[in-house]
């Protein structure tokens, strides 16, 4: 069976008189350097390098970044707190504790008194938005983040909530349809 | 399926079967254990010449608490035999198999060092992922994760052999030089103690572990498709691959497949994943080889594969994309055009890398003849992948057990015959140029369709139906918080890695969560052979000879 494999010999003869002498593949290897060079100077401009941090590369919409829990129209946490993404994580990253919501309708009895998640324990997989039945936790963007100690890395609700519309967020990955 | 195993074989064995995948499994009592390895190895009928995996499973409410099982295979004929050996637990010792398959090593090694099981005759019966001193087994299910081992011993593992100053045959002293763990020119966290007599290695020994993340223990608290953001880190240079590996074996258990599109996905994404990995490979060894130019000329289409990763799956090196019986999301709209794009860019890359160094003198030199493997001790050592076609064996997983749909594509497998260095080079240059012809082939024939299987038992339903839909959102629940539910048993599924053949074997109770799941991490079969590889050669050559084995510590240990 393995005889029937199709294959391609990659074997070199040895090095001919001028490969031997050096100069042949040193000079084509300096030519392959100076054309770059050349058009990196006077011609097409395609340098990989970039100045970051003045300059950043531009990432996808479904970048996992920071986390955001969406709110309703009126302002509240669209989280019920029913503790599929607490579940789903592989990471054990996120903390909720669940309260009664109290003089709500009926259809949200149940909201978050505790949402924490440790950014440091965090892989960003995702896993957490493909949990929600809610839409209520998507993520951000923001992928760089500094913190001076470990308890700041663990951000509660008022840090992950969404601030200001929706559109307006550097908004990531979120469920597509 | 007939069983294939001859009549003197059969008669050793307690039972025997051929597993719906075509694998030969067999029970074996530990008395004939040495034996039926032997008949499977030298039986023409059989003539395993791959000793694949050693891997030690623990089942307390069994009488025979410990099970190793033994994976073989016959890279000519492709078949696939699993051997099962029944062990008290007062009494978990077995035969070595060193003597056989040389690859017997490292994964002896480990069964003691996870599964507490000895080996008889092994001739360096240490732990070899966890420290010296460590206590306890950790894959035994009584092991307690949480607990904390406090090691106050001498950090370093000093080997017997190296203790001593030896005089040489010239009457100068023997020197011992410690090579790593934190060495710039070992890309990653692996150490090697080295015997030099002048300049030359006259000894050699390897110490990993260092990067132990207890891969294997985590599995078994997490659910199946949790366990996928795990594989990205075995070999985070090609982390498509961990996950398209896993996802493929649980899907094997399940008995369902993806869907046409997601196989066609995965393909592209696991063929980009490798060229990135080999460009990697290739960067580093030139680096390590005084060649800095190309390893920029590597890094740039590198870092549009990563882009078009993570425009796909929202991450560039833990992409965490597969899911079992799929893909998490399908790709953008402009999947094909950037991907098209880069088939374009690529190649004029590879051409400068070409131009620069296969023709080159200085780097010939330094490479051809060094860390040279004959085809016959490359397989010994269980070596697959890039290493072993370079010696000219030519076993590719996508050719010998296609799977994803890779019988359809038309792609050569690079084999050299002088398995030195340069080979290694070789091989995996003409490799990257495969993947795009494979990549190509793949974009024209990509089929439309759904990327995750339909069935509500594996795959979470779409979020539109499940904001809309009772019973949509009933699936959900219970998939998020039962998860999927695998049947008992288990199944060995590998494909070919960026290093070589990438094995996971999995076994189920039947519930939420993987029983055990052991990955064979293509470089681990190969660094066991590398004390071996640089003996004789010189310390710059040690530094030639990792490079082009792409040790990846994160697979090596795990």
């Amino acid at each position: 069976m393995m005889k029937d494999v199709p294959t391609v010999n990659v074997d070199r003869p040895p090095s001919s008189l001028l490969e031997r002498i050096y100069l042949g593949p040193i000079f084509s290897g300096l030519g392959v350097t100076l054309r770059h060079f050349l058009r990196n100077l006077f011609g097409k401009k395609d340098i990989a390098t970039i100045e970051y941090p003045e300059v950043k590369r531009q990432y996808s919409e479904r970048l996992r970044g920071r986390h955001i829990l969406t709110t309703r129209d009126n302002g509240k946490l669209r989280c019920v707190a029913c503790y599929m993404c607490e579940t789903a994580c592989p990471a054990h990253c996120i903390h909720i504790v669940a309260e009664e919501n109290p003089g709500e309708e009926v259809a949200h009895e149940k909201v978050p008194r505790i949402y924490e998640i440790d950014l440091l324990r965090c892989v960003y997989c995702g896993y957490c938005v493909d949990a929600c039945p809610e839409e209520a936790i998507i993520m951000s963007r923001t992928h760089e983040m500094a913190f001076s100690d470990r308890d700041e890395a663990v951000i509660g609700i008022e840090e992950l909530r969404q601030k200001g519309p929706i559109e307006e967020a550097d908004i990531g990955y979120r469920p597509y349809f | 399926m007939q069983n294939p195993l001859p009549s003197k074989l059969q008669s050793l064995l307690l039972s025997s079967e051929v597993c719906p995948d075509g694998h030969v499994e067999m029970k074996v009592e530990r008395s004939h254990l040495l034996e039926v390895l032997k008949g499977l190895r030298d039986d023409p009928a059989c003539s395993c010449n791959l000793l694949a995996d050693i891997c030690g499973v623990d089942y307390p409410d069994r009488e025979q608490r410990f099970e190793a099982v033994y994976h073989l295979g016959n890279l000519d004929s492709g078949q696939r035999y699993r051997v099962r050996v029944g062990l008290a637990e007062d009494d978990a010792v077995l035969p070595s198999a060193y003597s056989l398959w040389p690859a017997a090593d490292w994964f002896e090694r480990e069964a003691w060092d996870m599964m507490g099981i000895q080996f008889e005759g092994h001739p360096n019966m240490k732990r070899i992922l966890t420290h010296e001193a460590f206590q306890g087994h950790p894959l035994r299910k009584d092991y307690d994760a949480s607990q904390r081992c406090l090691m106050t011993e001498d950090d370093l593992m000093v080997p017997d052999w190296a203790k001593e100053d030896q005089a040489s045959a010239d009457d100068f002293e023997t020197q011992i030089l410690n090579i790593g763990p934190s060495h710039p020119a070992t890309h990653g966290t692996l150490r090697t103690v080295v015997r030099l007599d002048g300049e030359v290695i006259d000894r050699a020994e390897c110490e990993i572990g260092y990067l132990h993340r207890c891969f294997e223990k985590m599995s078994e608290t997490h659910g199946w498709n949790q366990v996928i953001p795990y594989t990205d880190r075995l070999n985070y240079c090609s982390s498509m691959i961990n996950g398209v590996g896993f996802a493929l074996t649980v899907e094997k258990m399940l008995g369902i497949e993806a869907p046409p599109r997601a196989q066609a996905i995965r393909v592209i994404l696991s063929e980009f994943s490798r060229l990135m990995d080999h460009a990697v490979c290739l960067g580093a060894n030139l680096v390590d080889l005084g060649a800095l130019t190309n390893f920029w000329y590597f890094f740039q289409p590198r870092e549009e594969i990563y882009g078009l990763l993570e425009s796909c799956a929202g991450g560039r090196l833990t992409v965490s994309y597969a899911r079992v019986g799929g893909l998490s999301h399908d790709v953008p709209p402009d999947f094909e055009e950037r991907c098209r794009r880069l088939l374009k860019e690529i190649p004029p890359f590879l051409d400068d890398v070409d131009k620069l160094v296969t023709t080159n003198r200085i780097f010939r030199d330094r490479t051809e003849g060094v860390g040279k493997m004959t085809a016959e001790e490359a397989i010994a050592w269980g070596w697959t992948g890039p290493c072993l076609r370079a010696s000219g064996v030519p076993y590719d997983v996508r050719k010998a057990a296609p799977y994803m749909g890779y019988e359809n594509y038309d792609f050569d497998v690079p084999i050299a015959t002088t398995g030195d260095t340069y080979a290694r080079y070789l091989v995996r240059m003409e490799e990257m140029r495969q993947s795009l012809r494979i990549i190509e082939q793949a974009l024209d024939q990509m089929p439309e369709g759904p990327i995750i299987t339909g069935d509500h038992h594996v795959a979470l339903p779409p979020k539109a139906r499940v904001y809309s839909e009772m019973e949509s959102l009933i699936w959900h629940f219970k998939l998020v918080f039962d998860g999927i539910h695998v049947p008992k048993g288990s199944a060995y599924g590998f494909t070919e890695g960026a290093n070589g053949e990438l094995g996971y074997y999995v076994v189920s109770d039947g519930g939420g969560q993987p029983y055990r799941v052991k990955v064979r991490p293509p470089c681990f079969a190969i660094f066991q052979a590398f004390p071996h590889l640089i003996e004789g050669h010189m310390v710059p050559d040690l530094i030639a000879i990792m490079g082009s084995l792409n040790i990846i510590a994160g697979e090596l240990d795990r």
